[in-house]
């Protein structure tokens, strides 16, 4: 039973929620915490010491994608049936950059957000237990997968104030 | 310990009206309930504005290319001066929600989603004059680069070509980049909302939960997408106007276009933007939000890109005396004073004369003047496009093929129309999804903090 007990404090002030996540880590908490916020704020990442997001190699490698298809397309079409117009080469390379430049960004936007929807699992359709409306409009959530360790948690949380506590075995 | 950053700080200075991050969400979110009289007046003039729209377009489809005022020597008239004003006018959405993010600039936050929105509508738009421009839309698939029947590829060296690239991929990352702006504050308006509209909003912000996690990579991709669609706003237009820069006409062949054509789709476009955010702002009431600050700033940019196309006008003119090219000459002379000279002078006027009004801090501050100046611009913005295009074509090198180009009724009917479909589609995002970007302008207001800041936000 104890053994899942999850804690959901909702806060109304930033720095209780960052200073309640900072005594939780400190507590060994670290790897079972979720914070909802409204906007991205920086110092709740801080507090949870994030690091690089693994989002840029997705938009690295979408973007080098577009720009050798961006190449390789337009010179493979030119070789396809070589036919000189204008007196140009067949590979007018310096011509192909505008296409290359073009698929450099929509490959790598692409690869970007297709990145994102891997790396936070959206979309995400499991129903929303673990949830409160009040997060979207301004309260700060600091959810604790405590483990074993519930009663230790809800001390720390409660030291903090929050307007609510709610405690499950869900999740 | 939790502080208050500078661009708080500063934000706190331009929006000095709103104290909570609550109040944001229950002001934007009031904007999607049930709309007013008005609202639904100016949906009714746009629905029949696109049936005009239709209308035209169908009957050129029905007779033929033939109804359009476009022949021998102007092959590009009305439709491709629209689909350039279109594209310029989407331009400076990108300008305030990509390079301006970039800039960290502190009074974007209130604008970009609108001017965002403006953005993919814009294209939209422009999207549909390529089709009507080729008369047989039947074929207007022939644009995607396949090769015909005998396996022959189209021209990559063609400008043409690499427009189609180019408008395409603007189309879909600017449409991206909207999308994805939109899914927190899709999901803040789904936790206020009830219904079928819930359910609506549950679909379109895919759970969004606001988690740690979900912000991080938020965070990160939104900065990518912004740093991919920087440079991607600058080359649209280039490429646009390279689509006449490339071809040796008179008045077009100038390496000064791409440029001159950026300048002049950012001028056009926050020119748009305001003409879009003063009524916005009055039927919603979001003086809080749209400050004179903001508005400053848009006329700022404004003043800015006037000066820069302004510039361009008098080197293109400069170039062509200096050039000692009697095409060339002949070609801005008959601009001037040519059968054009009222297209002109309304583009002079407009872009370069008016704008200088902007000097004035007191003109920056009243929302009425820059409203009646940004539909000036507007205007002229069109006629630059006009004046470029059809005054060169009509004007080339052989006198015996020279020729005057009047745009057609129908012609018209579609130019009017456009702005009826455009029109429409905003009127439709200013319900449906919150106008205001609401968790950026959290970002930019002080959080609720227990314990006293040390330093004072109140000013």
């Amino acid at each position: 039973m104890s053994d899942s007990t999850s804690l959901l404090a909702s806060f109304d002030f930033l720095d209780d929620a960052v200073d309640a996540i900072k005594e939780l880590r400190k507590a060994g908490f670290s790897d079972d915490l979720t914070t909802y916020a409204s906007y991205p704020d920086h110092d709740l990442e801080h507090a949870l010491g994030y690091g690089q997001s693994p989002v840029r190699v997705f938009t690295l490698v979408g973007g080098l994608t577009g720009t050798a298809t961006g190449f390789a397309f337009p010179s493979f079409a030119s070789m396809d049936w070589p036919l000189v117009t204008g007196g140009k080469p067949i590979l007018s390379i310096p011509a192909y950059v505008i296409p290359a430049f073009e698929l450099t960004v929509l490959f790598g936007a692409l690869s970007t957000v297709i990145g994102l929807f891997i790396l936070t699992r959206l979309p995400n359709t499991a129903p929303s237990v673990i949830y409160d409306p009040e997060f979207s409009a301004g309260r700060y959530g600091v959810l604790v997968r405590a483990g074993g360790r519930a009663d230790e948690a809800r001390t720390i949380l409660q030291k903090y104030q929050p307007v609510e506590l709610r405690e499950g075995s869900d999740a | 310990m939790a502080t208050i950053t500078e661009s708080q700080r500063r934000g706190a200075l331009t929006h000095p009206d709103i104290e909570q991050h609550g109040e944001v969400n229950r002001d934007i979110l009031k904007m999607l309930s049930r709309p007013g009289k008005g609202w639904w007046a100016l949906l009714a003039l746009c629905i029949v504005g696109i049936g005009i729209f239709f209308g035209s377009w169908g009957w050129q489809i029905y007779r033929g290319i033939g109804v359009s005022g476009l022949t021998s020597p102007v092959g590009w008239g009305a439709y491709i001066t629209t689909f350039v004003f279109w594209v310029g006018i989407a331009h400076s959405g990108t300008l305030i929600s990509a390079i301006l993010f970039l800039f960290r600039a502190p009074w974007r936050q209130s604008v970009y989603r609108a001017a965002e929105a403006m953005t993919v509508f814009a294209v939209m738009t422009a999207g549909l004059f390529p089709l009507i421009h080729v008369g047989r839309v039947w074929h207007a698939y022939w644009l995607i680069p396949y090769p015909n029947q005998r396996f022959l590829w189209p021209n990559f060296r063609s400008p043409l070509v690499w427009d189609v690239f180019a408008v395409t991929t603007y189309f879909t990352v600017s449409a991206v980049f909207f999308y994805l702006g939109t899914i927190p504050d899709v999901a803040a308006a789904r936790d206020a909302s009830t219904g079928l509209r819930k359910k609506l909003y549950s679909v379109v912000a895919m759970g969004w939960r606001g988690t740690d996690r979900e912000w991080h990579h938020f965070g990160k991709a939104y900065i990518f997408l912004a740093a991919l669609a920087t440079p991607l706003v600058l080359s649209v237009h280039s490429v646009v106007s390279w689509d006449f820069a490339m071809g040796i006409v008179p008045g077009w062949h100038a390496t000064v276009f791409a440029p001159y054509f950026v300048a002049g789709a950012i001028f056009s476009g926050v020119a748009m933007v305001i003409t879009l955010a003063v009524p916005l702002r009055k039927v919603f009431g979001l003086e809080a939000y749209l400050t004179t600050k903001h508005f400053d700033a848009l006329a700022k940019l404004i003043l800015l890109t006037s000066l820069i196309v302004l510039y361009a006008y008098l080197t293109e003119f400069f170039m062509a005396w200096y050039s000692g090219e009697p095409p060339e000459r002949q070609m801005f002379w008959n601009r001037l004073f040519g059968p054009y000279w009222w297209a002109t002078w309304i583009m002079l006027i407009c872009n370069g004369l008016v704008p200088i009004m902007l000097w004035f801090k007191r003109v920056r501050h009243s929302i009425p003047a820059l409203f009646v100046i940004s539909i000036f611009i507007n205007i002229g913005m069109w006629f630059e496009r006009f004046v470029i295009i059809v005054t060169s074509l009509s004007h080339e090198y052989e006198p015996f093929a020279w020729g005057v180009y009047r745009p057609s009724v129908i012609e018209m009917g579609v130019l009017v129309g456009s702005f009826a479909w455009f029109g429409f589609w905003f009127l439709l995002f200013t319900r449906l999804l919150p106008p205001v970007a609401i968790a950026e302008l959290k970002e930019v207001v002080p959080p609720r903090m227990r314990k006293k800041q040390t330093e004072s936000v109140e000013a």
